[in-house]
């Protein structure tokens, strides 16, 4: 029963989406009525985050960072009020479905915000891929987003995994390493990050001699660990994430790798884990969109403003927030606030240059950040920039037609 | 693979097997021998290593903070006890499933208010910290022997406290007719609050002594519960023996499929646990 009611509502949703397309095409034709009726309404922005579980910290520090864009325009976006609307995503895939269409047919939002898990991403796609929502996605990196689920309305300012670790290759090569070993979980992201990493080191002439994965969400890694210290690489490259990472920093030091095999990682590997892992992280380097000590007066202005106001430190996360905001500033801005204008808007923000505190970065055809990763180090509790592994990197963005 | 390598993997099979049984060792006296379904078992390990990484910090020792811990625990155990599993013993099963899924959000909840969600690392005691040189790169932690070394301890004390001992008998006994056991003029109340409250402390330690191991961060307990169930059910309901010979089948079946089979190593232990099932449905050690 509840199966045939949610096919039907889609059904229907999808018509109504296309007539509310041809009237906004119409309204466009008699714009002076209907854009001063447009900027009289408050602009609805849908937040679907994770404010519990997991990665509610991560939730919090894009809500953040995006009101902080808001903020700094006067409370307003393209000249507009806005009228917020919530959804705890709980980062469950589950229902991914039916949270975006809270936001998308109860509440009618005309911009999606969201959001982190990837499998949360995929879900949200498909029913915004039907109601033609403008939607940024200023985490989740599924490269499918970008990739062959790619649409003319799916923005996202964060990064394809992909992304990640491809720059990895040169940085290993000018190191001197011939060969690698890749470990990381078992499941999407983990997968995508080795085929970016497998790519770039190839590129440059070297051998990914094995690919170790352990169980998605496992931590026990004694096992491979003991089959790295078999392999003798010249270097390891992993992905993990939260605990899982702080747990894998610790073993591979106590596994007595450290120091024996250089480890380098996806950024990730060390954001947000240095506190809990003591010295195991000193040393190691990755590749990320953000580092600490930028040094940027975009970057200073950011972290200043952004500490004043939530009384915390901002990190990577809170970047793309800030950068979710940037951009839809500028799509609104070049429409004056017309959000009905679908096509302007998308057309303005495409053509965004977006002045980040991680750096100036513009959007591929895909709609993915084409931007610099930087080399990181950990050095203290500190992700210190070492200098840009890789000037402007696209994801490839494979089976996109749009 | 060569042979020194071969070793190496055979001891990680064993002491990951023995880390599994001391993690479900708490669930096989709850579920196993008292019969409750405690889905808030991972619940009780996560309380326990977040206790070790808070009290650490505060006294500096994590001796000291297990030592100020277990108690708590025990007193956690108990207090949930006469409050709410008391009333449950002589109802269906899925009211204990009910009840422990919602200690389970509530923990996880309480978890986020009081100690927040971020993930934190408990330092190793000194004293353990060291390594042992095994080949040219690769050594072995002391700190995982010696919690192997716990394992081995807590699983000859259960085995003894619940074959061997007065106490162990009657908790055998109230388990199989709890009517019978009072009517004999056993206050049976009083040993099943007891039980229950050493099941949540062993989850609870379990989870202390892992601290410095795996750290601490949210969501931790969710990811042993799954593990520790099918600890329980191979091993055979009520059956400390099974539980350990369980624990070291799947820490070796786990450790040699990464190795061997890796894209099969996440199903390994499930594929175990149907053989098993389909061979012996009342589990290796069960009674049928």
């Amino acid at each position: 029963m509840e199966k045939n009611e949610k096919s039907g509502y889609a059904r229907r949703d999808f018509l109504l989406g296309s007539t509310a397309f041809a009237g906004a095409t119409l309204a466009g034709a008699m714009l002076p009525t209907g854009m001063a009726l447009a900027q009289q309404a408050k602009l609805k922005i849908g937040l679907m985050l994770p404010y519990t579980g997991t990665y509610a910290g991560l939730g919090v520090a894009i809500t953040n960072g995006f009101k902080l864009a808001v903020e700094e325009r006067g409370g307003k976006l393209g000249g507009r009020e806005i009228e917020w609307f919530t959804v705890d995503d709980e980062s469950n895939p589950a229902k991914a479905p039916e949270n975006a269409n809270k936001l998308v047919q109860r509440d009618k939002v005309d911009v999606v915000i969201g959001t982190v898990h990837s499998g949360v991403v995929m879900g949200m796609a498909k029913v915004l891929r039907e109601s033609g929502t403008l939607w940024i996605n200023p985490n989740g990196g599924a490269g499918a987003m970008t990739g062959e689920a790619c649409a003319p309305n799916f923005f996202r300012t964060s990064f394809s995994n992909w992304q990640t670790t491809h720059a990895l290759g040169k940085v290993l090569k000018a190191k001197g390493h011939k060969t690698a070993v890749f470990i990381t979980w078992k499941y999407a992201a983990g997968e995508e990050m080795m085929q970016g990493f497998k790519e770039g080191f190839e590129t440059e002439g070297g051998k990914l001699t094995k690919e170790l994965y352990v169980p998605f969400p496992q931590v026990e890694f004694q096992a491979l660990l003991t089959e790295i210290a078999s392999i003798k690489p010249d270097a390891v490259v992993a992905f993990f994430a939260g605990g899982g990472a702080a747990k894998f920093l610790k073993d591979y030091q106590a596994a007595g790798l450290k120091g024996k095999i250089p480890l380098y990682g996806s950024g990730f590997l060390t954001d947000g884990v240095l506190e809990a892992v003591g010295d195991a992280g000193e040393g190691v380097e990755t590749t990320l969109h953000y580092a600490d000590g930028l040094d940027t007066k975009k970057d200073k202005a950011f972290r200043l403003a952004y500490a004043k106001d939530f009384k915390m430190q901002p990190d990577v996360y809170a970047v793309q927030g800030y950068d979710a905001g940037q951009l839809l500033a500028a799509g609104l801005d070049a429409v004056k606030g017309n959000v009905a204008d679908r096509a302007g808007v998308i057309k303005a923000m495409e053509a965004a240059k977006i002045d980040s505190p991680r750096g100036q970065w513009t959007l591929s055809k895909a709609h993915n950040p084409v931007q610099d990763m930087y080399l990181r180090k950990v050095v203290g509790k500190e992700n210190k920039v070492q200098g840009v592994a890789w000037k402007a990197l696209a994801d490839p963005a494979r089976g996109c037609k749009a | 693979m060569d042979f020194a390598f071969f070793l190496i993997q055979l001891l990680n099979g064993l002491q990951y097997g023995l880390l599994l049984f001391l993690v479900a060792s708490g669930l096989t006296l709850v579920f196993g021998i008292m019969g409750i379904i405690n889905l808030a078992h991972g619940s009780f390990y996560m309380v326990g290593a977040y206790l070790a990484w808070s009290l650490s910090s505060l006294t500096g020792s994590l001796a000291a903070a297990i030592l100020l811990a277990i108690p708590l625990t025990v007193i956690l155990g108990m207090a949930l006890e006469r409050l709410l599993f008391r009333h449950l013993y002589q109802r269906d099963h899925l009211y204990q499933v009910l009840l422990t899924y919602g200690l389970i959000l509530v923990f996880e909840e309480l978890r986020s208010i009081i100690w927040g969600d971020d993930v934190h690392g408990v330092v190793v005691p000194a004293l353990l910290n060291a390594s042992i040189p095994l080949t040219d790169n690769l050594s072995y932690p002391v700190y995982r022997l010696a919690i192997s070394g716990v394992c081995l301890l807590l699983a000859a004390g259960l085995y003894f406290l619940i074959q061997k001992t007065r106490l162990g008998m009657m908790i055998r006994a109230g388990a199989s007719n709890r009517d019978m056991v009072q009517s004999l003029g056993i206050d049976i109340k009083l040993i099943y609050t007891l039980v229950f409250a050493l099941g949540i402390a062993l989850a609870a330690f379990a989870g202390m002594i892992n601290a410095p191991l795996s750290s601490v961060f949210p969501n931790m307990g969710s990811q042993v519960l799954i593990i520790c169930f099918v600890v329980v059910v191979i091993g055979g309901i009520g059956s400390v023996k099974g539980a350990m010979a369980a624990s070291l089948m799947i820490g070796l079946g786990e450790t040699f499929g990464q190795v061997l089979m890796p894209d099969f190593a996440g199903m390994i232990v499930y594929v175990l646990m149907a053989i098993v099932l389909v061979w012996r449905p009342e589990g290796l050690f069960g009674r049928a």
